[in-house]
């Protein structure tokens, strides 16, 4: 770790977290650290637990944290409902964004935006000032206003769920964002899209949590860390570096090596 | 997940409790009224039906047609096709009419008893003159005896009556007699005949020809006496070119016991005539076991007896320990439409079974059904359904929308439609669905900050935004925060 980046202050702390679903533990031990500033990717095979990861963080009731903690911008999440989490700058980005019939796109857009801003004790937009504020993000994601007046997610293809999520990040600011399996579906241009939207909303004050199977959207967007997870721990950490190497070499080099020596591995993650 | 005909779909069990907990909440209407009450003695006989034509000094006809009707009702025997179950109702053990006491003529709404305007007051329907809402005309109906009717002389003015159906015989007997029963015949069925026999009120409604009503015209029902049933009445006839639109409101108080509701309510549609009736119903339901609430056995229908005429009906209902209730559209005139439009919300052990019938009789007659069932808590939620299209009925067209939403995990919905068609150039079509609220949806809205309630209300109203919207302005919003508060819970 560089001094520079290692000096800003820690915003998502995971600590030896395991959680169970239906008694099947997925998470087995996860320790993460992200400070401001930073983009770091996840990435792991199917069933690693990468998603579970992403879900226990946002706090998805269908998942028991069992062991561990994790600390969002210094304060222990545990007691936090997902609203609360979200209203506190947390945010996930969906890899597979749900359907809601008969709820409007445009109207969920500014119950969501204005439960953060209320937190963030801004002023809550009425419908008029709500549009102006969402047209230059709209051009960001480069969403064709229609999509406003749909319900939510509903008939979207899957690029076009992918830029509602960046545009709902790009509306609630958050302080780290999730974002799983974001470029999965998507075509070249999408990814593109994806990307800028990511790359232009990462700051020096947000950190950026990326979880891929794949080495394309590393390409668009250069991480700080690259953690690899397997069987529901990090087994390895390194910079951009090793996204390559996974690219090249596949996911079971790190499983032999993690074999050998899971402690070491389990060091560098902390 | 789409269902076919007829379906039947039980909650899966969900993985969290949140959503099962997520379910009955205060009725806030269920406050009793401490007023004098003069009532006849339980019990139905000719003698109860005499007594009750006699107590409201009605005409011949009039007992003549209800001692009809308390003939056929003897013959007939309770129906029991409906997806409901109730232990057996003691018809000897139900005051038939019940009126608060007071001096028998008001001149004006001063000469009420200021605890019935209270009442109204606090049911959110003020009566008096300085509060009165200003573009809707109200006809309040406690128990048996409607209280007070608002706006009647900027009515009269157009030429539009409405009042209650007690004053209608005295006043416009020609017209009651000309009218009642021609659409709901006494012996259409038990609870229509029993209605008929011993309805103590309601109101009466007559748009003349070519009037379009100024404003908005309302009924308000009260049940304030625990042992009482409560039998009204309501005829609107709109005539040639006339168009009126009408809506009714229902609450009653919490008692241990079931209140029978038996209504009947007739429309009457002229050439080019259009009548939009909406109802939201919030009888109050029983507690979270089941225990009281009102039995809602009601008959309504309407006649769209010249060409081009038009019936709408609104429903959103709420209330009630049981739901038997079809309102439906006889299409006698050729391009005559009948539209349809319900929301359906059962909770805790709410029985509904409700639906309409949608009579094509004349060519190129065409009607619209959407009905949204919610079923919460350990409810059934039934909609069942008749289109039928006779031999003229060539070029006659209907579109069915039946979906249901289930909350929690004890939840069933059913769907019956019944399709027959006697015109083979005639089209009908009918989609059905049945979902529940994931787990995932409600994540994904709380994860962007909205509050589980709120997600949960968004998704409701999401459901029932094609039936809210055909609903009067002042009501849309009105019925949406009625739903909300309905499912709103203990949610932790």
């Amino acid at each position: 770790m560089t001094e520079s980046v290692s000096a800003s202050p820690a915003l998502l702390e995971v600590i030896d977290l395991r959680a169970c679903v239906a008694d099947q533990e997925i998470l087995c031990g996860v320790s993460l650290t992200v400070r401001a500033g930073e983009i770091h990717a996840v990435m792991g095979r199917n069933g690693s637990g990468k998603s579970t990861l992403s879900k226990v963080i946002a706090g998805h009731p269908s998942y028991t944290v069992t062991a561990g903690s994790i600390c969002f911008n210094g304060v222990d999440v545990e007691e936090m409902s997902p609203e609360e989490r979200s209203r506190a700058g947390l945010f996930l980005g969906f890899q597979y964004p749900v359907e809601i019939p008969g709820v409007s796109n445009l109207e969920f857009l500014r119950v969501a935006t204005n439960a953060r801003r209320q937190a963030q004790g801004l002023e809550e937009l009425d419908t008029f000032s709500f549009e102006d504020h969402l047209q230059q993000r709209l051009e960001l994601v480069q969403m064709d206003p229609s999509f406003l007046e749909r319900s939510l997610n509903e008939g979207f293809s899957g690029g076009e769920k992918k830029r509602n999520e960046i545009l709902q990040m790009a509306l609630l600011e958050p302080v780290v964002a999730i974002l799983d399996e974001t470029d999965s579906g998507l075509d070249i241009d999408a990814l593109r899209i994806v990307a800028e939207g990511v790359n232009q909303l990462a700051g020096s004050s947000n950190a950026t949590l990326l979880i891929t199977h794949y080495q394309r959207l590393l390409d668009a967007i250069t991480p700080h860390y690259v953690h690899v997870m397997a069987h529901g721990r990090i087994l390895r950490t390194g910079g951009p570096e090793l996204a390559h190497e996974l690219e090249r070499r596949g996911y079971d080099w790190v499983d032999e090596e993690a074999g050998v020596s899971s402690r070491t591995s389990a060091e560098v993650s902390a | 997940m789409t269902a076919t005909t007829p379906s039947n779909a039980v909650n899966a069990p969900v993985a969290s409790t949140s959503v099962g907990d997520l379910v009955s909440q205060p009725y806030r209407y269920g406050f009793v009224t401490d007023i004098d009450t003069e009532k006849i003695a339980k019990g139905l006989s000719e003698e109860v039906v005499r007594l009750i034509s006699a107590k409201k000094n009605e005409p011949q006809f009039l007992l003549d047609f209800r001692l009809r009707a308390f003939r056929q009702w003897q013959r007939m025997t309770e129906p029991d096709w409906a997806a409901v179950g109730y232990p057996p109702i003691d018809y000897q053990d139900i005051v038939y009419y019940a009126a608060p006491k007071q001096q028998e003529k008001k001149a004006s709404l001063d000469e009420v008893d200021p605890k019935l305007l209270e009442t109204f007051d606090k049911l959110g329907i003020p009566l008096s003159e300085q509060k009165r809402l200003s573009n809707v005309a109200v006809d309040a109906v406690f128990d048996s005896v409607s209280i007070a009717t608002t706006y009647k002389e900027k009515l009269a003015e157009h030429g539009v009556i409405f009042c209650s159906f007690s004053e209608a015989v005295e006043e416009h007997p020609e017209l009651i007699e000309r009218y009642l029963g021609s659409v709901v015949p006494i012996a259409d069925n038990y609870f229509a005949a029993l209605n008929s026999a011993v309805f103590s009120d309601g109101s009466f409604v007559f748009i003349p020809k070519g009037v379009t009503c100024p404003m908005d015209l309302s009924t308000y029902f009260r049940i304030n006496s625990g042992d009482t049933g409560q039998f009204e009445r309501t005829l609107i006839v709109a005539e040639e070119g006339a168009s009126v639109s009408y809506l009714e409101g229902c609450t009653a108080p919490m008692f241990d016991t079931n209140q029978l509701h038996a209504a009947v309510v007739e429309l009457v549609a002229l050439d080019d005539a259009s009548i939009k009736y909406s109802t939201v119903q919030n009888w109050y339901a029983g507690d979270e076991n089941g225990k009281g609430g009102i039995y809602n056995f009601v008959t309504k229908r309407g006649l769209c007896k010249g060409p081009r005429s038009h019936i709408s009906w609104t429903q959103v209902e709420t209330g009630s320990s049981i739901t038997w209730k079809y309102p439906s559209c006889v299409l006698a005139g050729a391009d005559s439409v009948g539209e349809f439009y319900s929301v359906a919300l059962t909770n805790n052990c709410q029985q509904a079974d409700t639906g309409t019938k949608m009579v094509h009789v004349g060519e190129r007659t065409r009607s619209t059904i959407v009905s949204k069932g919610i079923s919460a808590g350990r409810s059934s939620n039934s909609y069942r359904g008749l289109v039928q299209l006779g031999p003229k009925a060539r070029g006659a067209r209907n579109y069915s929308q039946c979906d249901s939403m289930l909350i929690g995990d004890q939840a069933a919905a059913n769907t019956y439609p019944y399709i027959r068609s006697q015109q083979p150039q005639s089209a009908v079509e009918h989609e059905a669905s049945t979902c529940r609220i994931s787990e995932d949806q409600l994540f994904y809205l709380q994860s962007r900050g909205i509050a589980f309630e709120e997600a949960v209300s968004m998704m409701v109203s999401g459901f029932c935004r094609d039936v809210f919207n055909q609903l009067p302005l002042e009501f849309a919003a009105e019925a949406d925060k009625l739903l909300a508060l309905k499912l709103e819970g203990s949610v932790g």
